[in-house]
């Protein structure tokens, strides 16, 4: 071959083609797993609501476990007001299915701003809640987001009946640190929120207080190390339960009656 | 950081398991290991060998970016202009990467999840890309495949022996891919439920990998003669 390896046009028209090549190559592996890794998503969000309500499950089961127990699925607005309501099997491809609201890039989109307990725009969002039926007693299913020290934080909290109780609660994260704020998702952390009380009037309506302090029933100890990821915690919870507790005391107004 | 083994340009057809090619196999299992002699890939062998199960997926993510890698930049070798070869390593590699992420986020979620950033970051591992500029760009197919898997063994056995000490002290359990983790050590062994034993804690963080390496570097160069420097 006579071509000149070091010429630049040899050196440009290489370039194209790798990258014509590889980005094909690689279109084609995302878009023919894409279907799996979202399926393993739902699974994942089912077995997340499901430990919420104190139910253990696994990717195997998530679906059925995820059917029994959860019985309607609800999309409020900011003024906690409901906008729409699926009961049945859960399609991810349907967008109006309040399961697939994607709360994280809701946040992401609405960050509010530092110190506020408010969305950036929470009048164009919807709000999932998850209503479930577990042994008769009735428990609402609530999803939040926030930011810890690295990254997003997420957790899933239950509401007993009285919906101003806390039944269990769920939390994960991207990237705290381990050992200290990673340990949000630690059985030990998350037992503490179990049968504690949310203020009914805000903006504050429960706490995580920093380790060690004498705590009530409107709030547990924070993670000793931790204390970002834990104020992050305090922040998500009750800028979610500001918006919540609307819909719930509408709901508990509309039970009265 | 003996890198000596690179000059393997054989003037006539070799069979394929011949000495020279065996020594391309064995040479970074022990005298040119990637982590205790060139100590290279550190970072990865530090972060995320606190279970075993983690340490065979990150292993053997490595071995298939490094095979393909080495083979793929091997076959182009006397295509890649020399002025942007780094870079057509990178894409490569990368490339390789980004679909050893996608395959895990499909078919292993949870260890995916375990191993989060450390898939994306193979592609910095110097390991790969040096092997790429020292061995594959000056070398057949062949051998090149053979020098992958000889250096990703290399690295992974480092990996596993790691692991294993780790889990075992600082959670008294092993882990597999598929069987989660096995705690073979009886509950009543443990301090809080009234037994004599505790999990050492200190095993799990970052510092223990770094003096586990150690401890084999140790064994390894009071076995092996040829490592040991002169002065």
């Amino acid at each position: 071959m006579a071509i000149n390896k070091n010429g630049t046009g040899y050196t440009f028209g290489f370039a194209i083609v790798m990258v014509i090549v590889v980005g094909a190559a690689l279109a084609v592996t995302s878009m023919s797993l894409k279907p799996r890794q979202q399926a393993n998503a739902a699974d994942k969000k089912m077995m997340d609501i499901l430990g919420a309500i104190q139910v253990e499950s696994t990717r195997d089961n998530a679906k059925e476990m995820f059917a029994q127990y959860v019985t309607t699925r609800i999309a409020i607005d900011a003024t906690g007001g409901q906008v729409s309501l699926k009961q049945g099997d859960v399609d991810t491809k349907d967008s109006t299915d309040p399961f697939n609201i994607d709360i994280k890039k809701d946040y992401r989109a609405n960050k509010p701003a530092k110190g506020d307990l408010a969305w950036g725009n929470a009048n164009a969002l919807t709000f999932p809640v998850f209503e479930c039926d577990k042994e008769g007693e009735r428990l609402y299913v609530v999803p939040m987001v926030g930011t810890g020290l690295w990254g997003p934080i997420w957790g899933y909290v239950a509401m007993q009946g009285d919906m101003k109780t806390i039944y269990g609660a769920t939390f994960d994260h991207k990237t705290e640190t381990p050992g200290l704020g990673a340990e949000i998702k630690e059985g030990f952390f998350t037992e503490k929120f179990a049968g504690k009380t949310l203020e009914e009037v805000g903006p504050t309506y429960f706490s995580v207080l920093k380790g060690g302090a004498i705590t009530n029933e409107h709030s547990v100890d924070g993670i000793t190390g931790g204390t970002i990821t834990s104020k992050g915690v305090d922040e998500m919870l009750n800028r979610t339960m500001g918006i919540y507790l609307k819909y719930f005391n509408n709901a508990s107004q509309r039970a009265e009656r | 950081m003996s890198t000596e083994n690179n000059t393997a340009v054989e003037p006539k057809r070799e069979s394929l398991f011949s000495k020279n090619n065996r020594k391309l196999l064995k040479d970074p299992l022990d005298d040119s290991n990637p982590i205790t002699v060139q100590v290279l890939g550190i970072c990865s062998a530090l972060a995320i060998t606190v279970q075993l199960q983690q340490a065979v997926i990150m292993s053997l993510s490595v071995l298939f970016v490094m095979i393909g890698g080495n083979v793929i930049i091997s076959l182009l070798r006397n295509f890649v202009p020399d002025r942007i070869r780094i870079i057509v390593q990178l894409v490569v590699v990368a490339s390789l990467v980004i679909i050893v992420d996608q395959v895990l986020k499909a078919f292993q979620p949870d260890i995916s999840e375990k191993l989060s950033v450390f898939v994306g970051l193979i592609i910095t591992n110097c390991i790969i890309m040096g092997r790429l500029e020292a061995f594959a760009l000056g070398n057949k197919p062949g051998p090149s495949m053979l020098d992958a898997i000889g250096n990703a063994m290399g690295y992974a056995w480092i990996l596993l022996v790691v692991s294993i000490v780790r889990e075992i002290f600082g959670s008294g359990a092993i882990s597999l891919p598929g069987m989660g983790q096995v705690k073979f050590l009886p509950t009543s062994w443990f301090i809080s439920e009234g037994g004599f034993y505790e999990n050492n804690n200190l095993m799990i963080l970052p510092p223990m990998a770094l003096i586990t390496v150690g401890l084999i570097i140790w064994i390894q160069r009071s076995r092996n003669a040829s490592l040991i420097e002169e002065n």
